[in-house]
């Protein structure tokens, strides 16, 4: 492994790793972006930039309340609007039984409410108008009388006999229970607590949050009544997904969708699920016969939408009183609003929460879950969160932190007497699952030094004696990305291996297909250096296709960082299935025998004679060309396959935050922020560097902003974006990364994904920070969003959970 | 009503209702797409286009209120000359992902460099303060701003024939700017 920093600014300049790739690496290393010479024109193309002849705009009316029983619609005033050309409600679509859909959980989701609204913002009626400002005017037109109900918004009162029933659309249906799930054993674990020197335990919240990617989501609807066929552009991560999703609900056959991803500004999550308004959309193109533009505004985005986390976590550590760590026990209760939308593998109702066990040896664990329906938005696995291990990860790192604070123990020390050790992997957690590879000490040191961790100590020490407010947090991290094994996991019944389809052309140019879809991520970039590090043909030369379904292999797209864990191993093994084939023709071409060829980056040269050598290019042209062909091989140079990960990759990170609090304001600032990061084997460290940034300012977000709040009414708190504070240039620090690498023993290139892992680790450092800034107040634990009152009240020892 | 303005250098003249929003005349009406509509508020800065050479958040601006006055938006800043230093800078320093709050995020840069050549890290912040964006974290489009302030210098410097001490010290300023830009 190695270890060094990206950008050591606080550490001297180390350059042993500096690779000058010249920009234009035949392969791996920092490598400007093909994306972004049309979007810094101006010229990418997003949904809301498609526009077609005839097109009309949809705008969907939304229930002002969140539960009532739906009285009455009448429409009459709007469909006599001059400029409207379709009002279509929940009745219109349960003539047509589309009134209901499935979701990725197997729960079902109302797609326009026909018997209650069961959310604020949830979906009323839908109207079909000439310009997107005559469709929001005709909104105002419909008439919709609410006999309004008792919501549910205290979780916590979710499951009390009172509480008003949610889902009386399930049949016997009699609370608001949404499921239960355990993991781990529970006898083993309370055996070795009984007998535990020290137990701590926590009541840790971690709030609803909303990813609020800057465009909104939304769609173009284009049937095609003679051929039968529908074109869809729309916001989503999982195109080929969508459209099996389609098929089954709306009963088009599938080979007549075709589902677009354009580009996309930003998922983070929030555009996997189903929406509502996709299928209205659809329907409205049907019925009007005209192309249908739906793209939600900003409010509509935040309040119905994916959330977002919504845990409630009873955590409790047990340890020997000399700081080894024994077991963890938890119960959650999860909010999971008011239909059960999470799209998370059918398995794994709680996502990857069962990763709890975090990045230390232990003797047993255990966790209990109950998940219970309210009147708020569905969703739940969003933001980036690694199909709930953002959960997992603050749950681990903040009662660690907990330990210390009880123990009187450094947090770093604690950690690092308790990491897995290197000789354990691979190493099966008390929850079961296989971490692959993992080297945790060089990195957690790796991150200490580039802060001066001992420095920072004593700083602390120093402002403390002077009555200023410091923090310093750690937090060390094992994620699981890369969903997923097809034996273990499926979304509705679909497995989560991925195809992938590569072509050379005749003069030695490449296309690739992806099944998986870039938001930002930048796949045409890096899924070009995969292809090119295995063939030895230059990135621009390779053209990445991905995000439209007529013209990609089947594969379950991008989310959970699973794009390089999964795709990223197809593309790698499909270019060295071409290698293969280029290898047979070579051989003919040299008229020696495929044993006595090998590879150099780009041709096949005879062993110990490499002048005498083919590039891929010439392969390329003999594949396409008239002359012979070994006996056997046929024509042109391609192949395709299907890419079964036989278990997900585990990156892991250490990151340490410095924070200052202002003793009159409790004002939090962020003024370091230390992030190692170990993804395996690195594509293109550039953009390594970019998502890890990203995931660091969420971090800041979720841990100093941002809450979707409810009233007691069930009004969101949260539904622009003057009320959900998200991160300017102003709340955060210039960042400091470093990196080891220990690569995947599993993937073909040893890489593990990255997209999500600042997410995951950045809230728990920050909440540490500010926790350990607040120890001259006594305070052990305070929940996020860390603003000032609530910061505030920590110290005046009044703090409260935020739900 | 009818409005008549300039953008993009041309003169433009349009039927339009009085409520239209100049972001929405500008992505409907002339096929202005690189101008995006992020939220209703005025908080996400990614319509941000130049009216009369000054930042404005076109969602908050009516198409009306332009009628006479200059417009700018991203589609103007690649000349035939080349692309603008700001635009080469963002993709020198990785200062976009997902390319939404790109073009608003350049078009204040754009002004910031025009009144400040020199703008220091705590000034940029503050310039890019009402606009967000969910993938970079800031720090490369700070990046991107200095990579373009300083190739900048270094141009005017050539042109003006300055002293070839001058030229190697702006050099140097720009060589560092890069440097920050790369991650390895």
């Amino acid at each position: 492994m190695t270890a060094v920093a990206d950008r050591p600014t606080h550490t001297p300049a180390q350059t042993s790793d500096f690779v000058n790739n010249d920009e234009k690496p035949v392969g791996y290393g920092r490598m400007l972006r093909k994306e972004d010479p049309r979007l810094i024109r101006g010229k990418g193309r997003f949904v809301d930039d498609i526009q077609l002849t005839g097109m009309l705009h949809m705008a969907i009316l939304r229930s002002p309340v969140a539960h009532a029983r739906i009285v009455s619609i009448d429409t009459t005033a709007a469909e006599a609007h001059p400029k409207v050309k379709a009002v279509i409600t929940g009745e219109t679509l349960a003539g047509l039984k589309l009134a209901w859909m499935p979701t990725l959980s197997n729960d079902v989701q109302a797609v326009l409410a026909t018997d209650k609204v069961r959310f604020q913002g949830q979906e009323v009626a839908c109207v079909v108008a000439e310009d997107r400002y005559a469709a929001r005017d005709a909104l105002e037109l419909i008439d919709v009388e609410y006999d309004i109900l008792d919501p549910v918004v205290d979780v916590r009162k979710a499951m009390a006999p009172e509480a008003p029933v949610i889902r009386d659309d399930l049949e016997g249906k009699s609370d608001n229970h949404c499921f239960d799930w355990e993991t781990g054993d529970k006898a083993a674990t309370d055996a070795v607590f009984a007998r535990a020197d020290v137990v701590v335990r926590e009541e840790i919240v971690y709030p609803r949050v909303h990813p609020a990617p800057m465009e909104t989501c939304g769609a173009v609807a284009d049937f095609d009544r003679i051929e039968g066929r529908l074109t869809l552009w729309s916001t989503t991560q999982a195109p080929h997904a969508h459209r099996t999703v389609y098929a089954l609900v709306a009963g088009l056959p599938e080979h007549k969708i075709r589902v677009i991803a354009p580009d996309i500004g930003g998922g983070f999550g929030n555009k996997v699920p189903i929406y509502p308004g996709y299928v209205c959309a659809i329907v409205a193109s049907i019925l009007t016969n005209k192309p249908v533009k739906w793209v939600e505004d900003r409010s509509e985005n935040l309040i119905s939408t994916g959330f977002a986390r919504d845990y409630i976590m009873s955590g409790e550590i047990a340890a020997t009183k000399d700081g080894k760590i024994l077991a963890l026990r938890t119960h959650v209760l999860a909010d999971h609003g008011a239909f059960n939308g999470t799209a998370a593998p059918l398995k794994y109702p709680a996502g990857f929460f069962g990763v709890f066990c975090g990045s230390y040896d232990l003797e047993a664990a255990y966790c209990s879950m109950q998940a219970v329906y309210t009147n708020k938005a569905p969703g739940g696995v969003a933001y980036a969160c690694s199909f709930r291990i953002t959960e997992a990860v603050y749950l681990v790192e903040r009662i660690v932190d907990c330990l210390a604070y009880e123990l009187g123990m450094d947090p770093a020390e604690l950690r690092l007497r308790n990491f897995i050790q290197p000789d354990q992997f691979p190493y099966t957690t008390k929850t079961g699952w296989v971490y692959d590879s993992g080297d945790y000490e060089p990195t957690m040191r790796l991150a200490m030094e580039m802060a001066g961790y001992d420095e920072l100590r004593a700083e602390q020490a120093e402002k403390r004696a002077r009555g200023e407010l410091m923090g310093i947090g750690i937090a060390f991290f094992t994620e699981a990305v890369g969903a997923g094994p097809r034996k273990d996991m499926d979304i509705l019944g679909l497995g989560m291996a991925d195809g992938c389809e590569l072509r050379i052309h005749p003069t030695g140019k490449a296309v690739v297909r992806l099944s998986v879809k870039t938001q930002g991520q930048g796949h045409e970039t890096t899924f070009a250096q995969i292809v090119a590090e295995e063939l030895g043909i230059a990135p621009d030369d390779i053209d990445v296709l991905h995000g439209d379904t007529d013209n990609t292999p089947f594969g379950l797209g991008t989310y959970g960082s699973r794009s390089t864990p999964v795709s990223g191993a197809a593309a790698a093994l499909v270019a060295r299935k071409v290698r293969d084939k280029a290898k047979i023709i070579a051989s003919g071409m040299l008229e020696v025998s495929i044993a006595d060829l090998e590879w150099q980056k780009g041709s096949f040269a005879v062993k110990g004679d490499p002048s005498t050598s083919v590039t891929i290019q010439q392969i390329a042209m003999r594949a396409h060309g008239a002359g012979d062909l070994p006996e056997g091989v046929e024509g042109a140079l391609e192949a395709q396959i299907c890419y079964n990960p036989p278990n997900l990759t585990y990156p892991f990170g250490a990151y340490i935050c410095v924070v200052d609090v202002d003793p009159g304001t409790a004002q939090v600032k962020v003024r370091r922020f230390i992030a190692v990061d170990d993804c395996g084997t690195r594509i293109n460290p550039m953009i390594i560097e970019g998502q890890v940034h990203g995931g660091l300012t969420d971090g800041v977000g979720m841990a100093l902003m941002e809450i979707i709040a409810f009233d007691e009414d069930g009004n969101c708190l949260g539904g622009s974006l003057m009320d959900y504070l998200i991160p300017t240039s102003m709340e955060v620090p210039d960042w400091e990364t470093g990196h080891t690498v220990t690569p995947s023993p599993h993937h073909p290139i040893g890489a593990k994904g990255v997209g999500e892992s600042a997410t995951v680790g950045s809230p728990p450092a920050i909440v540490n920070a500010v926790v350990d800034a607040l120890k001259p107040f006594g305070v052990r634990h305070a929940d996020m969003p860390l603003t000032p009152s609530r910061v505030w009240n920590a110290m005046r020892g009044t703090h409260t959970p935020p739900i | 009503m009818q409005v008549t303005m300039t953008v993009n250098g041309d003169e433009v003249t349009r039927e339009i209702e009085g409520r239209l929003l100049l972001v929405h005349f500008l992505r409907d009406h002339l096929g202005l797409t690189g101008t995006h509509w992020g939220c209703d508020t005025s908080n996400c800065g990614t319509c941000v286009v130049w009216m009369d050479d000054e930042p404005v958040k076109s969602c908050t601006v009516l198409a009306a209120m332009a009628g006479g006055r200059t417009v700018r938006t991203v589609e103007d800043l690649e000349t035939a000359a080349g692309l603008d230093p700001v635009q080469e800078g963002f993709m020198q320093c990785h200062g976009l992902q997902c390319g939404f709050c790109t073009p608003g995020m350049m078009m204040t840069a754009r002004a910031l460099i025009n009144a400040k050549p020199d703008p220091d890290e705590d000034t940029i912040r503050e310039a890019i303060s009402g606009q967000i964006c969910r993938c970079t974290g800031y720090a490369t489009i700070i990046r991107s701003i200095q990579w373009a302030a300083a190739k900048e210098r270094e141009t005017a410097a050539a042109a003006d024939g300055a002293a070839s001490t001058e030229a190697a010290a702006t050099e140097a300023v720009a060589t560092e700017a890069v440097a920050a830009g790369s991650p390895v």
